[in-house]
């Protein structure tokens, strides 16, 4: 018989290990593919769920029965991330003045049409490079609220619960990211 | 006319605000507006992440097999909360117990002077044999109601395409009754009517689990948990639980209560 999550919480509270073993395989990919989005980092990604699944077995006991494991442990990652970003963060600020501005004038005035030509890949890199770059200007609680959303579909109302925020609030990140990168990308808007 | 501010366009893009179809409206009528939106949509385009690095199905067993070693003190003192054993196992061990304990009170209080009974009556109106019964009783009972919630719950959330497997189940029923009938025989003896209640009603429903075959149809299983949920004896299991873990708490351990005795 397959066991279902909660019979499966309850059993690993019981003592049998295997029963926690199906709950990470069962939820493995999931929290891998949060984890790469929110990292964009294959690394960091593959520590951040076995830190996610460290934690979830240490404080199994704590779980409530009639919530969703898939849900709780979603909630560890998204907090493991966050921590591990914002600890990130931090430590970039010091040398973020470091950092040389682009000039992405140029960057666009480069862009050729439609043609998948070495150039365009060349160029279509540098735009990722650009992106990118742009996600990490955003905060833990904002990077956290935009992949959550644009990313991963998740509703405001889920955000706002996963953050620990209200609704307002976790609306108010996800703006917030989408301004910041629309200043840092705003001379890529003739691309298209 | 009054555009929509950026933040209300953010939240259409992405099907969130209080007031989409007015939003809506409003975007078909005003051509500024609808600009502004394919901005933000343009740009978000744009964002996408780097692509997602392949993880085939065994993925999840790479990390188990990783965590694993991680896990093993942890599993290790859960292991030895339970004395290394088997759950059944366990559950016969405090079965045998219960039963030496119950004979052993018997036999003590038979012997149990007069004096040393007015004694004590002075302190609590129990004898210690009679608490020590109880208490064991009581951690049993707790013990024994883990294992069957831990069944019924199982039971209730399984299911399954075609025949379901439940052999598993049906033996931990099997074995379930055997020791809730025992516990059922000394709560009645201890005078623990709500205890006895409880095991009574459980004990259908772990005789229809265990007589049931070791595979059965997904309509076989519903009217298995229908049975488990008219009943209601997932919730009294439950409260009957909670009150014996309060009672046990509570419950003075027989060797300080003797030599409270004596002190005094």
């Amino acid at each position: 018989m397959e066991l279902d999550d909660a019979a499966a919480v309850a059993r690993v509270r019981a003592g049998e290990k295997d029963a926690f073993r199906l709950l990470v395989e069962r939820h493995s990919q999931t929290i891998f593919r949060l984890a790469f989005r929110m990292m964009e980092n294959e690394q960091d990604a593959e520590e951040i769920v076995q830190d996610t699944f460290l934690r979830a077995y240490r404080a199994i006991d704590g779980f409530e029965s009639r919530a969703n494991f898939g849900t709780w442990i979603y909630r560890i990652a998204v907090n493991r991330c966050y921590d591990l970003l914002d600890q990130r963060k931090s430590r970039h600020e010091v040398h973020s003045q470091e950092q040389p501005d682009g000039d992405e004038s140029d960057l666009v005035e480069q862009i050729p049409a439609k043609d998948p030509s070495p150039e365009r890949s060349l160029l279509s890199s540098e735009i990722e490079v650009r992106v990118r770059s742009a996600v990490k200007q955003l905060t833990a609680g904002e990077r956290t609220a935009f992949v959550l959303r644009h990313f991963e579909g998740r509703s405001v109302e889920e955000i706002a619960r996963v953050l620990n925020v209200r609704e307002g609030a976790a609306k108010n990140r996800v703006h917030r990211a989408v301004q910041k990168l629309r200043q840092h990308l705003q001379p890529l808007r003739t691309f298209r | 006319m009054r555009h929509l501010a950026d933040d209300a366009l953010v939240l259409y893009h992405y099907h969130d605000g209080d007031d989409l179809e007015t939003a809506k409206r409003h975007l078909a009528s005003c051509a500024e507006c609808r600009s502004r939106l394919d901005a933000i949509e343009e740009m978000l385009k744009l964002v996408v992440t780097p692509s997602l690095p392949e993880r085939g199905p065994g993925y999840g067993s790479e990390v188990w097999n990783r965590i694993r070693a991680d896990l093993l003190p942890e599993l290790t003192k859960r292991q030895q909360s339970w004395l290394t054993m088997p759950r059944w196992a366990w559950a016969g061990v405090v079965a045998v117990l219960l039963v030496v304990v119950f004979l052993m009170g018997r036999y003590s209080s038979q012997r149990e002077s007069p004096k040393n009974v007015a004694t004590n009556s002075n302190f609590t109106t129990e004898s210690p044999s009679q608490q020590v019964r109880e208490r064991v009783l009581l951690l049993a009972v707790g013990d024994h109601l883990d294992r069957s919630q831990m069944l019924l719950v199982e039971l209730t959330h399984a299911s399954g395409p075609g025949e379901i497997d439940i052999s598993r189940e049906q033996q931990r029923a099997i074995e379930l009754t055997d020791a809730n009938r025992l516990y059922r025989t000394t709560a009645q003896q201890v005078g623990d009517t709500s205890i006895v209640t409880l095991l009574d009603e459980l004990e259908r429903v772990l005789l229809q689990v265990g007589h049931q075959p070791s595979s059965i149809t997904a309509g076989e299983l519903k009217k298995v948990q229908d049975s488990i949920q008219s009943q209601g004896i997932l919730f009294k299991v439950r409260v009957v639980r909670t009150n014996v873990r309060n009672q046990s708490a509570q419950r003075p351990r027989t060797k300080s209560s003797q030599k409270k005795g004596q002190i005094i």
